[in-house]
């Protein structure tokens, strides 16, 4: 099984998924992010799935779970570089993703993250 | 084939034959065609005749020809197949005089039939020819589709104009997203003022679109709304939910810019009195 | 054409062999970006339910013809415990497992044909379609 690496910038994980996702990785990724953001304290975690060619009701999952999961611990989850034909796919399969932040990419997904900060003092 | 309806047949060809010219004549008159035309025809169906028993490949190669040039010249196909039974006229009467009617009666069954065959190729190869116009039309709509436009740093904008059907709306909708993609622009705005109607289908279509670009990060609004648009789509039960929809291009322009703090205002000073001060 | 092709699931790491798999037949038969990219989630779903409600199965991936257009056709048969309620699993939000309960009812709106075949200890058998456009 592959494991999805984490990066850290500042108080920011980074998250670049570049693998086709097995579910044991997104288990693993999961709990993995889970750890690095009470270590580090980080308080913004950025899931960049640019490469990622297809987002499953599996997968889906796991994004929203992250999401709930980094709040509960005082971060917030940006998932970016969502591809069209996956948003479509998505869409048609019944997934919101409800709660979920989305950017177009990496670069407004950082921007999204420090307006959120500078709101919620 | 009985021995006596093959010489039934013999004799048809055989005053197929001998008669050429005064056939070819009458019946570029009956067909209303010119008589070469109608003679390379002519002798395509005697070397077809002569070669075996139904290799019509060549005649049909030549009528799919007529078939297309007369379509092209404004023919309706019935003309065209018309033009082609009226050889049967021809013979017809041709055998009528013939000394041995009777023998050759027979045969005429077999030549009528042959006639049918060749005339209703020609109608065939019209409505080929028809369906592929057709479908070039449709894929050369999808191409024209509509263009998404820029209005602003970071404001995108598709005008849709003209019936949706799903097939469009899905390439118009996809190249809308993957324009986001490219352009980065993370605001969107769908008009539909030049839209005449929409069904359930398309829009669901619009829907799941505005769905999608904010799965992608972008916000995306509907603008241009008719009156009689709001009330299909209220009456066909389709759920807009929170999705924003304006009533114009403008409204939904300005609409964006508060979302994406852009500040738009009329110069202070109007121009009429710079020039006063000037003089 | 080459023929049909299958794979056996056991394994997670199978049902990306299957994501794998049909992405290069739905390129081959001409299937837009989006259209693949909906029939390899739905294959990825069908997949996974198989792999999670069955312990495995198989999926078969054919080339299918329908006069002028050109489809991909996947096969997805189980040994499973079979669905009792057929239409109660093709309902939004139904599982039995831990699932969203999309897999069912969310393939079934990924793909232009959709056949459900099961019943309690018969296995399931999944068979879809998606016609290139």
């Amino acid at each position: 099984m592959q494991r999805v690496p984490v990066l850290k910038l500042g108080d920011v994980l980074i998250v670049s998924i570049q693998i086709d996702l097995e579910d044991q990785s997104v288990l693993a990724l999961q709990e993995d992010l889970a750890d690095a953001v009470v270590d580090h304290g980080a308080r913004g975690v950025i899931i960049d799935i640019t490469a990622v060619e297809i987002v499953d009701s599996f997968i889906g999952r796991m994004l929203a779970t992250i999401a709930g999961m980094c709040r509960m611990l005082d971060a917030q989850t940006v998932v970016v570089g969502m591809r069209p034909a996956v948003a479509i796919t998505l869409v048609e399969l019944g997934l919101s993703l409800g709660g979920v932040r989305t950017a177009l990419n990496l670069e407004k997904g950082v921007a999204l993250l420090d307006h959120i900060r500078s709101a919620t003092p | 084939m009985s021995v006596q309806a093959d010489t039934a047949r013999r004799r048809i060809e055989e005053l197929l034959r001998t008669n050429e010219e005064q056939i070819i004549g009458r019946w570029a008159k009956i067909a209303k065609a010119s008589s070469e035309e109608l003679s390379e025809l002519y002798r395509a169906l005697l070397a077809s005749l002569d070669e075996g028993k139904n290799d019509l490949a060549d005649i049909r190669g030549l009528l799919a020809d007529l078939s297309r040039s007369r379509a092209r010249a404004g023919f309706a196909p019935s003309d065209t197949a018309r033009a082609v039974f009226g050889l049967k006229e021809v013979v017809f009467e041709l055998a009528e005089s013939d000394a041995d009617w009777a023998e050759a009666a027979g045969g005429l069954v077999w030549f009528s039939r042959l006639i049918d065959d060749l005339g209703l190729y020609t109608f065939e190869t019209y409505t080929d020819a028809r369906e592929k116009i057709i479908l070039d039309q449709a894929e050369q709509l999808l191409e024209l589709s509509t263009p998404v436009v820029k209005m602003w740093d970071g404001i995108v904008a598709v005008p849709l104009i003209g019936t949706l059907d799903s097939a469009r709306t899905q390439v118009v909708m996809e190249k809308l997203l993957q324009t986001l993609v490219d352009t980065g622009a993370e605001h969107a705005i769908i008009d539909i003022t030049g839209v005449p109607a929409v069904d359930t289908q398309v829009a669901q279509h619009l829907l799941k679109t505005v769905v999608a670009a904010r799965l992608m990060g972008a916000e995306c609004v509907i603008s241009g709304i008719r009156p009689q648009i709001a009330h299909t789509i209220v009456t066909l039960g389709v759920e807009f939910g929170d999705i924003v929809t304006k009533a114009s291009l403008a409204d939904a322009l300005a609409h964006t810019f508060r979302r994406a703090g852009i500040e738009v205002g009329r110069a202070r000073q109007a121009h009429v009195s710079i020039r006063a001060e000037n003089a | 054409m080459t023929g049909e092709r299958e794979v056996v699931i056991t394994s997670s790491a199978d049902v990306v062999a299957v994501r794998q798999l049909v992405r290069s037949v739905a390129i081959e038969v001409g299937l837009s970006l989006v259209d693949q990219t909906k029939i390899v989630t739905a294959a990825s779903e069908l997949a996974r339910n198989a792999l999670v409600y069955a312990g495995g199965g198989d999926v078969r991936i054919l080339v299918v013809e329908n006069g002028h257009r050109r489809g991909l056709k996947l096969i997805v048969t189980d040994d499973g415990p079979g669905i009792p309620d057929l239409e109660l699993a093709l309902t939004d939000g139904w599982t039995t497992g831990n699932g969203l309960g999309l897999g069912l009812s969310g393939s079934r709106r990924l793909v232009d044909e959709f056949d459900l075949l099961s019943g309690p200890g018969k296995g399931t058998t999944v068979t879809v379609t998606k016609w290139a456009r």
